[in-house]
């Protein structure tokens, strides 16, 4: 068993090869291959190649990618719904790629719970029935599960839908309904794969936000995948970004976009308003002879933009305080140049 | 590239000397060399290695022994004893449960069961047209009859849906076994009815229970097949979702792969029942009862009168059945005030069943045979000089010299004809097992009779083609006269094959004639139909932006919608030829001759039957021959204009 040190989710060196012989490619020099020489040799697809990340429980965590990057084969693998070929995988505890058939499915059904990006909802059955699937799948008697079903129902602002069909809903109802299914088994994990890409902006804003609030309320701990780089930011504490099955580069949104790994996270983060995402951390530098330190003190995870009004307030630098120490300074100057995306002049980017 | 065409005028612009002459000159310069080669073959070996027929050919023999010996250790082999004599005894045994049940229900009880079916499947409509079907059957005075069909069409389906229905399931699910059946099921469904009747009479002998058993083997292939398509397409995400929650196979199989695949299969339903009616017809040659033995005999005596009650009979029975299936496939669980109604209905016909005895009553009865005959005769005598003239035109002018070619040809001729059309048409491997197919004729002592099925194949299959493509294409191109041919097409299509000899018998007497005319007809909706989807499924975009670049509606006919439908049109070949091959073989019953012919005599008379056996083969291979040909060239793409870079020749033609 692998020490799981707390996290919730564990992954180490793990791989999905589709294709034929695939299991031999992760132990053998073919794992070295780029992705287009590996299929020209083999005809194999490295959807996942050697991914190592652990979630903290009540962590919402990112999986960000271009199409076709591997990010819903690692989701899925994660609970075998894709049998990977090589690695471990620890969830709560428990080692998955040893679990026999009947500890998977105890482990689907009472403690990771999935939500996909085409709803997957069962178009014979009314609403209700669809969120009382799982349970219903778990054995649990009629009259308790509808009762569950209902209390998920309003949660997620469907009431007065229960007996509809599926396809009477709208995309954002019907994705309300993935997630209350989802809920209804009270998971300690819960997936997302691409859940809102297939929703128009204003509802996928509603989502959203409503993700947040369950995240806030129940506390689930979140793997979310999406190749909406906002969407990302927006929900994710920590973010994982993958190319061609690997992950190139794992940190909190500040660090992507202050320090990209190479030019692929580059141009991933490059439309990203800098003053929004940034905190002084990345911008203070070293008072210049002869500043004046008594200007007002900010601390150093202040995002950028909650800066302005300060700085507008005063002509002086502002002090950036860090554990009750000052660390640096940053003036109306840097400020709007780290805003305008401009070199800035300080040396917190180094 | 050597021909360059003579000329003497001043050159004209490359680009069209090019392209144009000589690309086509080459593309027709070796088929046409072949065709010349061929017919100087032809008239050089005519009438040497014609592999003529004969009665007593050794293979026949062979076969016929192989009888006796099955016939003689019928008791003895553990084959037998363990195996076949016990599939014998159940089928038999539900067959004859299910004709008990219905003989004590009597025709009011089985009437008022029907209705109560109806009812439930499809409510007042349904329930109102089983009824009307039943008092058919009484009024037609074929009430025992009937019954008998439908015994021997229920014990078939339901063992045929017992079987076939979890097979599809699994084969939907695993891919291994679904590459095991296809093959098989491939050839099963090209396979002719009458080509499965001879081994039946092998190993269950005769009578209903080689019946039940012939016809589940029949109708299993749809049953089988369109369960393994619904579960494989039902939606992979619904399934996905399903084991994220931990679902187990069984759980998972209950809840998603089966409702959802729910109406699909009710359709593979359907075309079970279809089938396995008309098979169970045809299954009167091995002395199945019921509506078949009236139309066999009828047909033998080409006695329209005594046949038509049973073939009528037969129609009827057709739609009800397809009327409750099919509504059946639609409604969703019925309310309790449904079965309440399904309850009472069927209660009032056993009750009147005890009020009326079992039988139909007799008085109600219509006794058509002689009106019908004497309208018959009627009609021969007065449309005598059309039909003669149809009949005679087209025997004359088609039938007789192909067949005179095809059996005066030696059979290298036509077998490398054969391979030269599939190769060019199928590609290799489809030729080469074409080719091979129609070869195995030979060894089997029926070379000659093959040859004579295919002369009528042939024409029946152009005929069919030209009329149906055209009713495809006109009802594509006009709404109304869709509208007004899909019922048609739908009653033509529910109908069981034997009842397409009916009408040609009568019109046309016992001829070849009248077995092409019956294949033709037999063909043709399914031909009409799949012209017309392919041309209707043509994207509309396509044909708006040949519209918007000036093209007439020919235009847009010729060059946009029949290329598109390429696909659909030559699938509609396929079908049009294994239908009239399957058809143009009953017709043996009517003066088809060929091998038909020879597999009816096979089950007329004991001696013969090595050649029915050997018959019925034949008519499996060469089904397989033109299945292949034609599926081959469906499933290759259209062929390039031109194979040489135009450019190329037009640089060298200048220097
Ligand atoms: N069942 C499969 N068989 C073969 N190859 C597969 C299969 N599933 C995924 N792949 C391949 O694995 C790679 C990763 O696919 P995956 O679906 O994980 O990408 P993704 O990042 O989720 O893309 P998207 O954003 O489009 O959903 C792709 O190259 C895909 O072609
Ligand atoms: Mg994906």
């Amino acid at each position: 068993m692998v020490p799981s040190g707390g996290a919730a989710i564990e992954v180490r060196g793990l791989w999905k090869i589709f294709g034929p012989g695939a299991d031999r490619v992760p132990h053998s020099s073919l794992a070295r291959l780029p992705p287009a020489l590996l299929r020209e040799r083999t005809g194999c697809v490295a959807a996942v190649r050697d991914v190592t990340l652990s979630v903290r429980p009540g962590e919402v965590f990112v999986v960000m990618g271009l199409s076709g990057s591997g990010k819903s084969t690692l989701v899925r693998c994660l609970t075998r719904l894709v049998e990977p070929s090589a690695g471990e995988i620890t969830i709560a505890g428990q080692d998955v790629r040893a679990a026999t058939p009947a500890q998977l499915r105890q482990l689907r059904r009472h403690r990771v719970s999935m939500v996909f990006q085409h709803f997957g909802l069962l178009p014979h059955r009314g609403v209700l029935d669809n969120i009382a699937y799982g349970l219903e799948i778990q054995g649990v008697p009629r009259a308790r599960r509808r009762r569950r079903a209902e209390e998920l129902l309003s949660l997620v602002g469907l009431d007065g839908f229960a007996d509809a069909r599926p396809d009477t809903l709208s995309g954002g109802m019907r994705q309300r309904v993935g997630l209350a299914r989802a809920l209804a088994c009270e998971p300690e994990v819960l997936l997302f794969d691409e859940p809102f890409s297939a929703l128009d902006p204003l509802i996928r804003r509603d989502m959203q936000a409503e993700v947040t609030r369950l995240h806030r309320e129940v506390g689930t701990t979140m793997v979310f995948v999406t190749h909406d780089l906002s969407e990302a930011l927006r929900l994710g504490e920590r973010i994982a970004i993958m190319r061609d099955g690997g992950i190139v580069q794992l940190g909190t949104p500040e660090e992507l976009v202050g320090t990209p790994a190479d030019g692929h996270v580059a141009a991933f983060v490059r439309d990203v308003p800098r003053g929004e995402v940034l905190s002084l951390r990345w911008i203070c530098r070293r008072p210049r002879d002869g500043e004046r330190l008594d200007g007002p003190a900010l601390a150093s995870g202040t995002v950028i933009r909650d800066a302005v009004p300060t700085a507008m307030g005063t002509a002086l630098p502002i002090v950036v305080v860090e554990n009750g120490r000052a660390v640096g300074v940053v003036d109306r100057l840097d400020l709007l140049s780290a805003m305008s995306g401009l070199p800035t002049t300080g040396a917190g980017r180094a | 590239m050597t021909a360059s065409p003579v000329r003497t005028a001043p050159a004209p612009p490359v680009l069209s000397e090019s392209t144009g002459v000589p690309a086509v000159r080459d593309r027709w310069r070796t088929p046409a060399a072949a065709v010349v080669a061929t017919v100087a073959a032809y008239l050089l070996f005519r009438g040497s290695a014609t592999l003529p027929h004969d009665d007593e050919a050794a293979p026949f023999r062979l076969l016929g022994d192989l009888r006796e010996w099955v016939d003689a250790n019928r008791n003895a082999s553990p084959v037998f004893l363990f195996l076949v004599n016990y599939v014998r005894l159940f089928a038999g045994a539900v067959n004859d449960g299910l004709a008990l049940l219905l003989r004590e229900l009597g025709w009011a009880g089985t009437a008022g069961l029907a209705t109560g079916i109806g009812w439930l499947a499809g409510g007042p409509r349904t329930a109102a047209t089983a009824l009307a079907g039943f008092c058919a059957f009484g009024v037609l005075g074929v009430w025992p009859q009937s019954a008998d069909t439908l015994a021997l069409v229920l014990a078939s389906v339901l063992l045929s849906l017992l079987l076939g229905l979890p097979l599809g399931v699994w084969a939907g699910r695993s891919v291994r076994l679904r590459r095991l059946l296809d093959p098989v099921l491939d050839v099963m469904q090209i396979m002719p009815t009458f080509a499965y009747l001879a081994p039946m009479v092998l190993f269950f002998q005769i009578g209903p229970a080689a019946a039940v058993v012939a016809t589940t083997i029949y109708a299993i292939a749809p049953a089988i097949r369109i369960t393994a398509l619904a579960v494989e397409r039902v939606s992979p995400s619904a399934v996905e979702a399903s084991a994220s929650l931990g679902a187990t196979r069984w759980q998972t199989l209950r809840t998603v792969h089966l409702p959802l695949a729910r109406p699909t299969i009710a359709l593979a339903v359907g075309q079970t029942v279809m089938m396995a009616l008309s098979m169970v017809v045809i299954a009167a040659l091995i002395a199945a009862p019921g509506l078949g033995a009236g139309i066999v005999t009828g047909l033998s005596r080409a006695d329209v009168g005594l046949m038509l009650p049973s073939g009528v009979a037969l129609v009827v029975m057709a739609v009800v059945l397809d009327r409750i299936v099919t509504a059946s496939a639609r409604s969703a669980v019925p309310a309790r005030s449904t079965l309440v109604g399904a309850a009472a209905l069927t209660l009032c016909g056993v009750a009147a069943s005890g009020l009326l005895g079992n039988g139909f009553p007799p008085g109600w009865t219509l006794h058509l045979a002689g009106p019908v005959n004497e309208a018959v005769t009627w009609a021969k005598f007065s449309w005598y000089g059309v039909t003669d003239a149809v009949r005679n035109l087209t025997t004359e002018a088609l039938l007789n010299p192909l067949q005179e070619v095809l059996t005066g040809s030696p059979w290298w001729l036509v077998a490398g004809v054969a391979l030269a059309v599939a190769w060019r048409g199928a590609g290799p491997r489809n030729a080469v097992v074409a080719v091979c197919c129609l070869l195995a004729t030979a060894p089997l002592g029926l070379w000659q009779h093959t040859m004579e099925t295919l002369t009528t194949v042939l024409v029946g299959t152009a005929l069919a083609l030209a009329a149906g493509f055209t009713l495809g294409v006109a009802s594509a191109l006009s709404p109304r006269f869709s509208a007004a041919l899909r019922p048609l097409l739908d009653a033509a299509q529910t109908m069981p094959s034997f009842v397409y000899l009916l009408p040609a018998l009568a019109l046309f007497g016992a001829s070849r004639f009248t077995a092409v005319l019956a294949g033709v007809v037999y063909a043709l909706p399914p031909v009409a139909r799949l012209v017309q989807d392919g041309i209707g499924a043509v994207s509309p975009s396509a044909v708006e932006a040949a519209r918007s670049c000036g093209s007439t509606e020919w235009q847009v006919l010729w060059k946009v919608r029949l290329p598109l439908a390429r696909g659909a049109i030559l699938l509609a070949a396929n079908q049009g030829v294994v239908m009239t091959l399957a058809m143009v073989v009953v017709g043996g019953l009517v003066g088809g001759g060929g091998l038909g012919y020879d597999v009816v005599s096979g089950f007329a008379q004991r001696a013969d039957f090595g050649m029915g056996l050997a018959a019925g083969v034949a008519t499996v291979l060469v089904g397989i021959a033109l299945d292949r040909i034609t599926r081959g060239a469906a499933g290759r793409p259209a062929r390039k204009v031109s194979r040489r870079f135009p450019g190329k020749t037009g640089k060298k033609r200048i220097a």
